[in-house]
């Protein structure tokens, strides 16, 4: 079942620059267990449309199935949604915005989704450029089987049943800065200062972004030895660089706060400001890119913050050349080439 | 020796090795034939496989327009050495064959009934020609000069039609026309009045094109609007797409900024390729995927979901020989049951079944407009044979005042007008069909989930049983609804006394038509029935129950159609008789006439034990 909210806010309650409220933005009340890093994603997705004052009618969302796929439900109830089949939401997503590329794709995903029965969806997407939003909530578990590893459980972690897990885990982003995705980050659900700002940019860069969020399952994956747990990723974070991300047309002063000063533009001219030089370049380096998560890893931390970045990357209808007007409001006269040219192929066959 | 003497009606096989540029000279052939005005159905039966391996062209000459296959040759063109007995073994008594005379023969070829026309292929060539592609591929053309002479064609025929294959490249044309001179000269010289095969110009094909399935799919798809296609490479469906691709980069760019009016996206795999078409079906576009068998397996779940969602979309099923990996590059009529009820519960899907390339543009031209009419996937049923061979078709029209019909979209005024409370799965025309949006119509008014989970009427996750029921009857009630739109079959009453029906579709029309028409002419008059669509309407249940038995002639082992039919007609039992051929190769009319012939022979005469059909596939 999906649960409405009751509709009632402050009068006062702060608007955006479309004159919404933020309760433009949200969704159904979330059936997922209290506590779970879910919500907290939601909410900070809710927070980015709402602040870069997207339209919620132009944004597309789409997952596959599992907990995190379900989410949708929960944010952006004026946008439409496909809750497709396991995995498949990828190719969802390019067909949605094949027909129409001029909207906001938002497809949500798990780990289990997005790791194991849609790998290779997922690293097709990612070759394609697809421009999209790709959102893993990552929990290291099957929450809505109750709590089987996933491939991204991390090997030695110790699940809930205190077993520990046996194979190598799968680092999606990692797989992502390999595949050819142009933006690649690392959040964590608990870590909301971090998380807005990473999906505006996310949302701003054109092309796919991909978003990996450790999101932990508190009912099946939180015991305090599983790699994917609160307390384990709060205690074993390293962030790449702070960064503030200010989005197209906001006047920017001098004064960046906690001393960012390196813009990176983006596709639409919004701009990340990252506080060191050399994350700059860091950033723009696929190698170097993998090599800081190799590292990391190796020194039992994770590391979070946008992990890799190309502005300049084109994305499949820059690639295919589609034509501006989406290809869904084409008619007759666009499209089909009429008799003349039809009695012209038939003598061309004679 | 009795030798065959026949003119425009007999049957000539190229026997080739793959990759070594046959097939562009037996097209050749095939299309002097038809520029001839005498109707001619080429069959490529070819190898999953590049270069080195047997295979064979068949052209069937019928000046009465026969155009299914006939089964055996009268002439046999040998030129692949792996096959050389079987090919002569092959040859019908009194027929012709002709081989690479460089090499000998050897010594027990010995048959008498036969004519064998030696020509030294390799050394003519070899003497013409330095380079070594051009000794590979002029080979071919040597051959085909010297059955200019045999066949009575003349040179001028054959020449006209290079010239007109290079007319952009003229000199390529040269090279051609003098390895055509030097078979027919060879010919002229050393076999003169060998071959009793005669071609004579007549007007018989009247203003028929000869184009492959494949190519009009692919044209009807770009005249239905079709704006993006996902697909994954499987022979025997990969043409409809690469087709698509060229004729929408003729028609579809814009000639200044070079910018396309379509997607084409190859995909990963079969699965991704029909998510491909199903998002963007969802979004609006008219979409489609082309696929075989394997494929059709891999896309299963997803047509589920299209259906269960109501998403339209068009799926080509270009069929294949099956289980598994099967033969890929031979023909058969065998996923009916695979598509009609595709995925796991209770799913259908509506079938179309184009019986000849004019058909294949028709109908997916059309099922565009069925599916977003419908908003559910309609699966075009075509098959090897009609979708890789040429086959001689009416010529393609369109007309120009036709308009698309989107179905039942709502705008976003549309949804401002609405008073009611809009829901997407809300029966309110009774037709089982509901009302959908597009995202980004409207800002505050018509969003909503497509799931598939079970919904409710408003698309709501729902577990109540209630709502689950209405939903999957409502679909019935939309099932029903497209029964009334899906074309009718097609019916030939040759005898009032309805006695003996048959029924048949698809690729196997041509043979059927020329089997039922041999029948009457030796007195059994039997009346038939096309099937088009599936559902099936009304009036293929009267046709079955208003005839005493009716023939199901099928391509493929287990009577499939006759399984459909039995399950949604309520067929009683010994009713339906089947008549099939699952041997990879399209179904003769020989085939056909003699199982029907030994099945009636059997209920006249029970004591005779009918002989076995396995027989019979061998032709």
């Amino acid at each position: 079942m999906s649960y409405n909210k009751p509709t009632f806010r402050h009068p006062e309650a702060q608007t955006n620059k479309l004159g919404y409220t933020r309760k433009a933005y949200e969704g159904g009340i979330s059936t997922l267990c209290a506590g779970c890093g879910h919500d907290s994603i939601v909410s900070a997705i809710i927070n980015a449309f709402f602040e870069m004052s997207i339209e919620p009618h132009q944004v597309v969302k789409l997952s596959g199935i599992g907990c995190s796929s379900k989410t949708p439900a929960y944010f952006l109830s004026r946008s439409h949604g496909f809750n497709s089949v396991h995995g498949r939401m990828p190719s969802i997503a390019t067909g949605a915005n094949m027909a129409n590329k001029n909207l906001v794709y938002l497809g949500v995903s798990g780990d289990g989704d997005t790791a194991s029965i849609g790998i290779g969806q997922f690293a097709h997407v990612l070759r394609r450029n697809l421009n999209m939003i790709y959102v893993v909530m990552n929990n290291g578990c099957y929450g809505l089987t109750k709590g089987q590893d996933s491939a991204t459980a991390d090997k030695g972690s110790k699940t809930r049943k205190g077993d520990p897990v046996s194979f190598e885990s799968i680092d999606l982003c990692e797989m992502a800065i390999q595949l050819g995705a142009d933006f690649v980050a690392r959040g964590f659900s608990g870590d909301k200062k971090q998380l807005v700002p990473m999906l505006k940019a996310a949302i701003s860069h054109k092309g796919l972004a991909f978003v990996d969020v450790i999101s932990p399952c508190v009912t099946f994956n939180n015991a305090p030895t599983s790699t994917k747990s609160y307390t384990w990723v709060r205690d074993h974070m390293e962030a790449t660089a702070t960064f503030d991300f200010i989005p197209l047309r906001q006047e920017i002063t001098t004064d960046y706060g906690h001393g960012c000063n390196i813009p990176v533009t983006l596709h639409d001219g919004s701009v990340i400001n990252l506080c060191k030089r050399e994350d700059k370049e860091i950033l723009a380096d696929k190698k170097e890119a993998m090599a800081a998560l190799e590292k990391a890893k190796s020194n039992d931390q994770i590391l979070t913050g946008i992990l890799y970045l190309n502005p300049d990357g084109e994305d499949y209808h820059a690639i295919n050349n589609t034509t501006d007007t989406p290809l869904n409001s084409l008619d007759k006269a666009d499209l089909c080439p009429g008799n003349d040219v039809l009695q012209a192929l038939n003598e061309s066959l004679r | 020796m009795k030798r065959i003497e026949r003119t425009n009606d007999f049957v000539v096989r190229f026997a080739n090795v793959n990759g070594s540029g046959s097939a562009s000279a037996n097209n050749l052939f095939a299309k002097v034939i038809y520029r001839l005005g005498v109707p001619v159905s080429p069959k490529n039966v070819f190898p999953s496989n590049i270069q080195g391996l047997p295979t064979w062209y068949e052209v069937r000459l019928s000046e009465k327009g026969y155009l299914g296959r006939r089964g055996g040759a009268d002439f046999i063109i040998a030129v692949n050495g792996q096959t050389l007995r079987d090919d002569y073994d092959m040859v019908q008594p009194g027929g012709y064959f002709l081989y690479d005379s460089t090499r000998e023969l050897p010594p027990d070829f010995t048959r008498t009934d036969i004519t064998v026309i030696d020509i030294p292929l390799t050394r003519l060539c070899n003497e013409e020609f330095t380079d070594n592609r051009m000794r590979q591929l002029m080979k071919n053309i040597i051959y085909i000069g010297a059955l200019a002479y045999l066949l009575d064609i003349g040179l001028e025929p054959v020449s006209d039609s290079v010239r007109k294959q290079f007319a952009k490249k003229p000199k390529l044309a040269d090279p051609n026309i003098r390895a055509l001179e030097i078979g027919y000269g060879y010919a002229e010289k050393n076999h003169n009045g060998r071959c009793g095969l005669k071609v004579e110009p007549t007007d018989a094909v009247g203003d028929r094109v000869l184009i492959d399935g494949n190519s009009a799919t692919a044209l009807g798809a770009l005249y239905g609007g079709a704006t993006v296609v996902g697909w994954y490479p499987i022979t025997p469906s990969t043409s409809v797409v690469e087709a698509f691709e060229r004729y929408a980069n003729r028609y579809r760019v814009d000639p200044e900024t070079g910018q396309k009016r379509y997607a084409a996206v190859q995909a990963e795999d079969e699965l991704a390729a029909i998510g491909i078409a199903i998002g963007a079906g969802w979004n609006g576009a008219r979409s489609f995927t082309a696929t075989s068998g394997p494929g059709i397996s891999l896309m299963s779940e997803f047509l589920g979901l299209a259906y269960f969602t109501e998403i339209p979309l068009v799926v080509i099923n270009v069929q294949r020989s099956g289980p598994s990996t099967g033969m890929p590059t031979r023909t058969q009529q065998a996923d009916l049951l695979a598509c009609a009820y595709a995925s796991h519960g209770d799913t259908r899907n509506v079938l179309l079944f184009p019986s000849d390339p004019h058909e294949c543009f028709e109908m997916t031209a059309d099922s565009f407009d069925l599916a977003e009419r419908l908003q559910t996937p309609i699966i075009i049923m075509s098959d090897l044979d009609i979708g890789m061979n040429d086959h001689l078709s009416q010529p393609f029209s369109w007309d120009d005042s036709r308009s698309y019909d989107r179905g039942k979209v709502l705008s976003g005024e549309d949804l401002d007008r609405i008073e009611k409370k809009w829901g997407r799965y809300l029966d309110v025309d009774k037709d089982g069909i509901c009302y959908r949006t597009l995202p980004g119509a409207h800002p505050e008014k018509g969003a909503y989930t497509t799931r598939g989970t079970s919904h409710t009427e408003y698309a709501a996750y729902t577990e109540a049983s209630s709502a689950y029921e209405r939903g999957m009857r409502r679909l019935l009630n939309k099932w029903e609804t497209a029964r009334c739109m899906v074309p009718l079959p097609e019916f030939t009453i040759r005898t009032e006394e309805k006695k003996i029906g048959a029924l048949y579709f698809g690729s196997t029309t041509a043979a059927a038509v020329e089997a039922l028409d041999r029948l009457q002419e030796n007195g059994t008059l039997i009346n038939s029935m096309r099937i088009k669509a599936f559902p099936f309407q009304h009036e293929v249940f009267s046709f079955i129950s208003e005839h005493d038995i009716v023939f199901a002639i099928e391509q493929n082992r287990d009577s499939q159609m006759q399984i459909l039919l039995a399950g949604e007609c309520q067929v009683a039992p010994g009713k339906l008789i089947p008549v099939t051929n699952f041997n990879g190769l399209p179904i003769t009319a020989r085939m056909i006439t003699n199982q029907i012939h030994t099945t009636l022979l059997a209920r006249e005469k029970p004591f005779i034990a009918p002989a076995s059909a396995a027989q019979e596939a061998r032709s």
